[in-house]
């Protein structure tokens, strides 16, 4: 791609996406070293927030944008022609439609295309936000995904606070610090079942290390 | 004052000389910083260079502000407070429905500032006190919400009182008639209570690592002990008295007695938010300073001795 095309990108994140980022809202960014440079590689995020997706490109400088490919609801992010130009054109998603089943199929040949071309997958393996920020069963999909191409790392990523400051089905933004809180990237291996069980523990663990996560534990 | 540079610079000379002084710490912290990486673990050193590194950006950020003039340095201390206010409504435990009304109160940060810059004194000492005081219920009456009421009201009006109401008398001191301190001005106000605040933190801390033994309050933050608070307010007090005549309108017995608000104030605010994290099961308020933590880990004391100094100031001098 040329220095052009990848203008309109640079110029939206850094214009918009990174002011709103990190000046209106504030990052908690812990290991930011373990986030990954080049592909192939995933990262597996929790999901609380349409914030989530455009929060992890905002990590990436401006000249390494163009490798990250997030896959994202095509019911939110593709709602009106506006809105499909930027996503598809300017932010570089990937559309998954979560209803449709030949739409699955696509999705996934997308995402090995853009593992052989060593782009980095932004996943979110819960499937969908889960409510109030609590963790949600995670699918066995980004483990195939992984597979499909040798050497993909999948590194976990816990996010919390996106939840409180854009919640779903609100179009207010309420300024609020947000903890990304990156871990070692895992290698999947034969069994689908270790893999599954490494990431959920990782993710977990990752969580309790939030800032802006004490909700619960004020209680007792 | 007119240094023949092209612009204006709204200083007096002691002024610049006490943002000179600071600068001089600096460099020679930076120095001791380099000379002790053998001597470190590498850990320890990172932590001492990130450390003062961030005090060169804080400082550099403060200074350029002040230096500006009355308007840059309003500016200032309300994107502070609005940066501390999102800090302590990040950490606690926010009712989500809450939303609507912390929207609201982030916008009063603006409003709070345009009080001071109008010089408007009844207004800025009363807004948040009785009006938001007052407010903030009704306003989670209207949001309709009932479950922990109670917690959300008062933990609100704490939020705000501490980030916005009390950090905004840093600012109120530049309005403060200039005529009555020739030789600091408006700003020589603020670098001695912003410089005594953050200077007293520094000397308990190296006091109690040189003698400390006995804790003081062991329940709510084990470093600190009784050596540490009794040096660092004597260093404060005596420094307090030194800087006075200097760079405000007090006396030296008066600035003495100012050091000592300082310091004790210093210590119970840097406790105060030692206590919310301990509550809240945290080490620091956010990551935004590096080496320091948050926003809240950094201005804590200044909470306290804010509000007090200033109306001490305006009690003794104004």
């Amino acid at each position: 791609m040329s220095f052009i095309q990848r203008l309109p990108k640079r110029l939206f994140f850094l214009l918009i996406v990174k002011p709103v980022v990190y000046l209106l809202l504030g990052l908690n960014i812990y290991s930011l070293q373990r986030l990954p440079a080049r592909g192939p590689a995933i990262l597996a995020a929790n999901h609380n927030s349409h914030l989530d997706t455009l929060v992890l490109m905002a990590l990436y400088p401006l000249s390494q944008l163009h490798r990250v490919r997030p896959v994202a609801a095509a019911d939110y992010f593709l709602r009106n022609r506006f809105t499909s130009w930027l996503s598809l054109n300017v932010i570089g998603i990937i559309p998954l439609n979560r209803q449709s089943q030949i739409d699955k199929d696509k999705v996934f040949d997308q995402c090995q295309q853009a593992l052989a071309n060593d782009e980095i997958l932004l996943l979110f393996p819960e499937g969908s936000r889960g409510e109030a920020e609590q963790l949600q069963p995670l699918r066995k999909g980004i483990y195939h995904l992984a597979r499909t191409h040798p050497g993909t790392t999948v590194t976990p990523i816990a996010m919390h606070g996106l939840g409180r400051a854009l919640p779903k089905g609100e179009s207010m933004l309420v300024p609020f610090n947000c903890d990304v809180v990156i871990g070692e990237a895992l290698l999947p291996g034969e069994d689908s079942n270790v893999f599954m069980q490494q990431l959920q523990t990782s993710l977990e663990a990752l969580l309790a290390a939030c800032i802006t996560r004490r909700d619960e534990r004020w209680e007792d | 004052m007119d240094l023949g540079l092209p612009f204006m610079l709204d200083l007096t000379a002691n002024a610049l000389v006490a943002m000179l002084v600071v600068l001089a710490m600096l460099v020679v912290a930076s120095i001791t910083q380099w000379r002790l990486r053998s001597r470190l673990s590498p850990e320890a050193h990172l932590e001492l260079k990130q450390r003062i590194n961030s005090w060169w950006i804080m400082v550099a950020v403060v200074f350029t502000a002040l230096m500006i003039g009355q308007t840059a340095s309003l500016i200032f201390f309300a994107i502070l407070s609005f940066i501390a206010l999102r800090e302590i409504f990040s950490i606690l435990p926010v009712r989500i429905s809450d939303r609507r009304l912390i929207l609201a109160l982030y916008l009063m940060v603006p409003l709070q500032y345009y009080w001071i810059a109008k010089d408007w004194y009844g207004m800025f000492i009363v807004f948040i006190p009785v009006y938001l005081f007052l407010l903030i219920p009704f306003g989670l009456l209207i949001l309709g919400e009932t479950k922990g009421f109670i917690r959300a009201v008062g933990s609100y009006q704490w939020a705000i009182m501490t980030t916005v109401f009390a950090i905004s008398h840093v600012a109120y001191l530049l309005m403060l008639p200039a005529d009555q301190n020739a030789s600091g001005g408006g700003v020589g106000l603020v670098l001695y209570l912003v410089f005594l605040t953050q200077f007293n933190d520094v000397a308990q801390y190296i006091w109690g690592k040189k003698f400390g033994e006995r804790k003081i309050v062991p329940t709510i933050s084990p470093n600190k002990t009784w050596a540490g608070f009794l040096g660092g307010i004597a260093t404060t007090t005596l420094l307090g008295g030194l800087l006075a005549p200097w760079l405000t309108p007090m006396s030296f017995w008066q600035g003495l007695a100012a050091g000592l608000l300082i310091g004790c104030a210093g210590f119970v605010g840097d406790l105060t938010i030692s206590a919310v994290k301990r509550d809240l099961r945290i080490k620091d308020t956010s990551q935004l300073i590096p080496g320091h933590g948050g926003i809240l880990d950094r201005i804590d004391s200044l909470m306290y001795t804010a509000p007090l100094f200033f109306h001490f100031l305006f009690y003794t001098s104004y």
